[in-house]
């Protein structure tokens, strides 16, 4: 039994490691910014106080962790068996396509339930979207990593060719953009902020993910699965109907991050959906190694660096996709420590 | 019509060129065993590198050198990541393509919008004369004409040189390789350095032969049509010159349906070379697999 003591020293070690870290990626981001004549003290000031340090700023960090935890969620549950779903950006356009079709044709329905079927609309789209890289994997004919990055082209401008063409709101000049949900397609907010049901959709999900790797015989056989796919299929454990469902689910959950987008944050469908959480997701995935708790965690670190990047934006006329290096480095230190201590 | 087809022609090698360099570049890293889905970012800081050398220097020969170092110090940053520090590649690959993305963006800020000469467009005597396919081929700037030759050096270095056997030893079993005196860390550092070389380049004809300007991402997914090229070409540098013009091909047609006005939506229009990507890789992949190198992906461990 090991003393506590000695434990205790332990974590205070990987403490001490884990800051270390997170400042040697500060530090970088820094030099990276001073390298090209700007302030990055201001930079850190600006995120920093823009995100975590008001009511305000932090309920809209809480807004951009919903689609994060998501389509992190989309590609943790592939990587159970070691599938690489890189697609969680194509898989949120397509299930906000699809609830948004719901919202503009089904809008007679009573809220409560015009929601409900968006949702379901959503995690379907993402689904089978992510479903068609499943199947091209279980036969064997296309790798799922390749499949699912070239889908998320094909999806995106799906979406903008049904913004500027048929779909395109006729009382919106000439933007392109859906025609406003009604009021009954809006996802509720959570006390007077902007924070909306999605919350309680991405922790849920995360909860249940949890739970099923943990509880249940399909936990059991995931591992199994991921730990030796060939012992696993010699038991009889059926490996091409787990790639697929498993795609599926992952993919369902980027779709319903597309939903909760267009209808809580969005109010239509726009092709300025979503800065890249798919890609993030995936990212956030492999930061937290597939651990629930871990997704948490992290989704809330890149939620910090996203919501920074559009003040940075702002405030020091920086481009938005400055924050993709700091998203990077924290990777890259976070990636090679994973091996190195392994 | 005729005025159509070497238009179409023309195109396909414009277009094709880039993507033919971009997948020499993951070629050569395949082959050493290393997946990189940074190929992306590789092109932007070349292609943003490459506009900023010229801008400044007035010359479009220094900016393609500036490009070409560019990408392959970016890509030492990734063999640092995955072969020192033995990270996930496709991880590490994808973190590579944000911070690519993120850099070119902070450094191009100040020049978009800019315009720039460019390369300079050699029209080959009495070649460029044929009708049609004269102009098609041969009224282009140097990296279109070296393109072909570039994927032949290719090939004769990865299979008629020591070094070449040394890439492709690593990447099918660097154990092996290691006993049989290789260092396949430095293999992989120097093949990935080249194929960061390449993917400059890739990236450089973008912004200074073909826009001629800079746009924030403007590789617009080549860089992953180039790793998908790579399995279609299964890992072969002179196949992988037919799947650069027939990709080149269906960028330019698309463009050209464009230009004639076909009424298609330009949005399905561009979704062409990526569904064209995954239709032959439903239909070549399965196959091309088994000529895959080895231990591509796999990080070698050392040996104790």
């Amino acid at each position: 039994v090991p003393d506590a003591a000695v434990l205790r020293v332990a974590r205070l070690d990987a403490l001490g490691r884990f800051a270390a870290l997170v400042a040697l990626a500060l530090g970088v981001f820094a030099a990276v910014l001073l390298v090209f004549g700007r302030n990055p003290l201001r930079a850190y000031a600006d995120i920093f106080s823009s995100t975590l340090g008001s009511t305000y700023g932090f309920s809209e960090t809480l807004v951009k962790m919903i689609p994060l935890m998501l389509t992190a969620l989309a590609a943790a549950v592939p990587s159970r068996i070691w599938l690489i779903n890189v697609g969680g950006e194509g898989q949120l356009f397509v299930g906000a396509l699809c609830a948004t079709w719901a919202a503009l044709h089904l809008s007679a329905l009573p809220s409560f339930l015009l929601l409900a079927v968006m949702a379901v609309f959503g995690f379907l789209g993402g689904g089978l979207w992510a479903g068609i890289a499943g199947v091209l994997r279980a036969r064997g004919w296309v790798s799922e990593t390749i499949s699912t990055l070239l889908m998320n082209y094909v999806a995106i401008l799906l979406v903008n060719f049904l913004v500027f063409g048929p779909w395109k709101d006729p009382e919106g000049v000439n933007y392109p953009q859906t025609a406003e949900f009604a009021a009954g397609a809006i996802l509720p907010m959570l006390g007077g902020t902007r924070v909306h049901l999605g919350l309680v959709f991405a922790l849920v999900a995360t909860v249940v993910f949890a739970f099923v790797l943990a509880r249940t015989r399909w936990g059991l056989e995931l591992r199994a699965i991921g730990g030796n796919a060939e012992a696993a299929r010699r038991n009889g454990i059926p490996i091409g109907r787990y790639v697929v469902v498993l795609m599926v689910i992952g993919g369902g959950l980027a779709g319903l991050a597309g939903m909760a987008e267009v209808s809580a944050v969005q109010g239509r469908l726009r092709p300025s959906l979503s800065p890249g959480y798919g890609y993030s997701g995936f990212l956030i995935s492999w930061m937290a190694g597939g651990h629930p708790l871990g997704i948490v965690a992290a989704a809330f670190v890149l939620a910090v660096i996203t919501a920074g990047g559009d003040i940075l934006q702002m405030t020091q006329a920086l481009p938005g996709a400055v924050v993709n290096i700091l998203m990077a480095v924290v990777l890259f230190v976070v990636l090679s420590r994973q091996r190195a201590r392994g | 019509m005729a005025a159509v087809l070497r238009s179409l022609l023309s195109g396909s090698v414009v277009s094709g060129t880039p993507l033919l360099y971009a997948t020499l570049a993951e070629l050569l890293s395949e082959r050493a065993g290393v997946v990189n889905l940074g190929l992306e970012g590789v092109m932007l800081v070349g292609a943003v590198v490459g506009f900023i050398a010229t801008v400044h220097t007035g010359s479009a020969t220094a900016g393609l050198v500036a490009a070409a170092l560019a990408g392959g110090l970016f890509n030492v940053l990734f063999a640092y990541v995955v072969v020192t520090r033995r990270a996930n590649q496709l991880a590490a690959g994808l973190a590579l393509m944000f911070c690519g993305v993120g850099l070119s963006a902070l450094m191009g800020a100040r020049y978009v919008g800019s315009q720039i000469a460019g390369l300079p467009e050699f029209r080959v005597p009495i070649l460029a004369d044929i009708p049609i396919v004269g102009p098609a081929l041969f009224a282009h700037d140097a990296l279109v004409y070296a393109a072909v030759p570039v994927a032949a050096l290719t090939w004769w270095v990865l299979f008629r040189t020591r070094w070449g056997l040394s890439v492709r030893a690593v990447g099918e079993n660097p154990v092996a390789a290691f006993a049989a005196g290789r260092n396949p860390w430095a293999v992989q550092y120097q093949a990935l350095f080249l194929a960061g070389v390449l993917g400059g380049i890739a990236g450089a004809h973008l912004s200074l032969a073909v826009a001629r300007t800079w746009v924030e991402w403007m590789t617009a997914g080549r860089g992953f049509i180039a790793v998908a090229l790579v399995i279609f070409s299964k890992w072969h540098p002179l196949r992988a010159i037919a799947g650069a013009l027939l990709f080149g091909g269906a960028i330019s047609l698309q463009l050209q349906m464009q230009a004639l006005g076909v009424p298609i939506s330009p949005f399905l229009l561009d979704m062409l070379p990526y569904l064209l990507s995954l239709a032959v890789l439903a239909v070549w992949g399965g196959r091309a697999r088994q000529a895959a190198p080895g231990s591509l992906g796999r990080v070698f461990q050392g040996t104790q």
